[in-house]
């Protein structure tokens, strides 16, 4: 019988010992006598990585954090990391249901991968506003519209961003090896790596006039937003490869940093690599020597705008796809998307870039403009056509001159 | 036998429950989190709305499955850790008879004939475990743990490959069933009974089953003691082959209900088992092995799961607290029935 005694006391001091650790904790919380405020305005941010990820998930972050600051009384509460790694079956409606119960007057679900999860969730909760990031269900001229009234998205036109991103990786390539490390394939992930691709290629052909046999792009995809253990490629595996076979610009299209933080490691090697990151405006922050630029989404507009509709009682569904403002693209609060130059890109390409951007911003360059031909050699775009809205969302494929999977 | 289960076995699980609880409490008091805050936060996230419940029903349905058929495999002393990878075969099957049939049967045939691809998916898996340990000499642990990366690499393979969404490559899932492939809920609380009913006949199947039948009887002689069951007569290869398809049957339902459930997400995605099989491990083992009490365990062990996701909602807190709590408890059973063993072979 002693033995159990001695384990009823091994329990009580626990016991006690977390009681009196919780009775400190609690001391910790000084209520200070606040003057009563308005009940906040709830908007919920649903993320698929985790909020502090320095790429996507970051940004939308700072993009609510944005809304905060910009709308008096609003209020952001979120939930980070709902993706079948983290948080294996949870749902799209079940995370909705919890910030609705915590007060949040619309939703904000910023992910691809939230699609059809948005799309039920919007039909359960009819009387709340849903913006689904980067999705087209509410596009009523797209091939997918079928979205209930409540439920929008919008998009930034990153294309811009990834020309930037390629053409500074081609004018800094000295083995004319640029790589893209590709999240997993869809229509917005094709769009984009063709958008860096007909960057590099300008740049290369163009600009510093070389064979554009001589330029090589390719992309590899790793099967997600980010590395989920087991299900996708490793990131940082995809970026050593890329590496060490000659490539050396990395040009990251996925939302966390392997991409330059590989680059960060060979470069202390002796190597001569960049890196170009994505997503996040302070993305470069971890390595700025080696890295070239990062095109980011300045999403804190956009988040404005959806919650002053819903705020002042004027929801409409909307279809958003917001460019840069051209007169500034770096511009906190008119521009959706913007690129930031870093200390890897040297000064003189750093002049050709701006110089590529100011082509970009009067239109004199149009990288959507054929002819151009699918990576199948069938025609994207015949001689002197430009590319619609619906030819750039809906990418079926990659172009002549890339390599890498299609789909 | 009952009296001794209650005069002995309850304080040791109280006094376990009461430990993990103290050593979460020290966790999150390390990580400057106040306890109390903590668990009232779980406890509102399990049970605070309707809606909150509905969801707990929805992991407790899964759990419930697991649990019955790792009652089966505890009582034939076997250790089937490769559970989840019998959810997962449960899953891959259900999902690849839908594909299959959805267009051209009624959705209720659909969904029965996938709940039969479910069940023989799990089964199969099952009993590979039970092959690898009687034709190869693998343990079942090691077997199970491998079966159970095969089965993830398999889905992973799947959604990337032949049942890939069309012009997608990407590791999130295969196409939705639409709705009428859904098990119906109500309209204001998302969990369907049949989902509920179908874990509770399992368990009390299994507690019947393993009580009064002769196959029950000789399972648990070989749990006791497989050398003797084995000279007293009872065909121990072929009765553990029975266990494990069992088991592996039970769980498979499970991956049935992961694809179909009111709540699921109505796809095939990786590692779709949730972990669901590795926590029946933990209620079984916490309920000693007892049917009666794998019910409210594996209850309140969903509840742990679903109310934990409000930590990172409420204060920014990581939703893998609950899985520590969970954890915490298992070890603190496992802890104190091993000092328990222990100070019973003193005794005797």
């Amino acid at each position: 019988m002693m033995g159990s005694k001695k384990l009823w006391m091994v329990v009580a001091v626990f016991t006690c010992l977390a009681m009196l650790l919780t009775a400190c904790g609690e001391k910790k919380k000084p209520e200070p006598a606040k003057a009563p405020e308005p009940a906040p305005f709830v908007f919920g941010v649903v993320l698929v990585g985790p909020y502090n990820d320095h790429g996507w998930s970051e940004a939308h972050y700072m993009g609510g954090k944005y809304a905060e600051s910009k709308i008096p009384n609003a209020k952001m509460i979120y939930v980070d990391n709902v993706n079948p790694g983290a948080k294996p079956g949870v749902t799209i409606p079940q995370v909705a249901e919890d910030l609705i119960s915590k007060g949040a007057r619309i939703i904000f679900t910023t992910s691809d991968d939230f699609k059809d999860g948005t799309l039920e969730a919007a039909k359960k909760y009819p009387n709340i506003p849903f913006v689904n990031v980067s999705g087209d269900h509410a596009w009523k001229e797209g091939k997918d519209y079928k979205a209930p009234n409540n439920l929008s998205n919008f998009m930034g036109r990153m294309e811009y961003g990834k020309m930037i991103a390629g053409c500074a990786a081609a004018l800094t390539t000295q083995t004319g090896k640029i790589g893209y490390l590709g999240p997993l394939i869809n229509d917005e992930t094709r769009r984009l790596a063709v958008s860096a691709y007909l960057g590099a290629k300008y740049a290369w052909t163009n600009i510093l006039k070389k064979d554009p046999k001589k330029l090589k792009f390719k992309a590899t995809w790793i099967g997600f937003w980010f590395n989920i253990p087991g299900q996708t490629l490793d990131p940082t595996k995809v970026a050593v490869d890329f590496y060490k076979s000659g490539y050396d610009v990395v040009i990251s299209g996925i939302d966390t940093t392997e991409a330059l933080v590989e680059a960060n490691k060979m470069a202390k090697a002796g190597k001569k690599v960049r890196a170009i990151q994505y997503d996040y405006k302070e993305a470069c922050k971890e390595a700025e020597e080696v890295c070239l630029g990062v095109p980011y989404f300045n999403w804190g507009p956009a988040y404005v705008k959806a919650v002053k509709m819903a705020l002042e009682n004027r929801w409409t569904q909307y279809w958003d796809w917001d460019g840069p403002d051209w007169k500034d693209i770096n511009h906190p609060d008119t521009s959706a998307v913007g690129f930031v130059k870093s200390r890897g890109l040297s000064q003189e390409n750093a002049e050709k870039v701006d110089g590529f951007i100011k082509g970009l911003a009067d239109g004199s360059i149009n990288l959507f403009k054929g002819p151009r031909q699918f990576q199948n050699g069938k025609t994207y775009l015949k001689e002197g056509e430009v590319a619609t809205d619906l030819q750039v969302w809906y990418f079926p494929q990659l172009l002549q001159g890339m390599e890498g999977r299609s789909k | 036998m009952n009296k001794e289960f209650i005069r002995r076995i309850i304080p040791l699980q109280i006094a376990a429950i009461l430990l993990a609880l103290s050593l979460s409490a020290v966790i999150l008091t390390i990580l400057s989190i106040s306890p109390i805050d903590a668990f009232s936060l779980i406890l509102s996230g399990a049970f605070g709305s309707p809606a909150k419940l509905a969801y707990v029903l929805t992991a407790w349905a899964p759990l419930l499955l697991c649990s019955a058929g790792l009652l089966v495999t505890f009582a034939a002393g076997l250790w089937n850790i490769g559970i989840e990878g019998q959810v997962v075969m449960g899953a891959v099957f259900a999902t690849g008879l839908m594909r299959i049939l959805q267009d051209s049967l009624p959705p209720s045939a659909v969904l029965l004939l996938a709940a039969l691809a479910g069940l023989l998916g799990g089964a199969l898996w099952g009993m590979l475990v039970g092959g690898l340990r009687r034709y190869g000499s693998v343990n079942e642990i090691f077997g199970g743990l491998g079966l159970n990366f095969i089965a993830g690499s398999l889905t992973v393979y799947l959604i990337l490959g032949p049942w890939k969404r069309p012009g997608i490559g990407s590791t999130s899932g295969t196409e939705p069933f639409p709705p009428s492939l859904w098990l119906p809920g109500f309209k204001d609380f998302q969990a369907s009974p049949i989902e509920m009913i179908l874990g509770l006949i399992a368990i009390a199947s299994v507690a019947i089953a393993l009580r009064d039948t002769h196959f029950g009887l000789r399972l648990r002689a070989v749990g006791m003691n497989m050398k003797a069951a084995f000279l007293k007569g009872v065909p121990v290869d072929q009765d553990l082959f029975l266990a494990f398809g069992l088991c592996g049957a039970l769980a498979g339902l499970a991956g049935w209900v992961l694809i179909v459930g009111t709540s699921a997400r109505h796809n095939l995605y990786p590692l779709i088992s949730s972990g669901y099989g590795y926590l029946a491990i933990l209620v079984v083992l916490l309920a000693n092995l007892k049917p009666f009490w794998s019910v409210p365990i594996s209850f309140s062990f969903a509840a742990i799961s679903m109310g934990s996701l409000q930590l990172p909602l409420q204060r920014q807190l990581d939703s893998s607290l609950g899985g520590v709590i969970q954890g915490m408890l298992v070890l603190s059973v496992l802890v104190i029935n091993g000092i328990r063993s222990r100070w019973l072979r003193h005794e005797g």
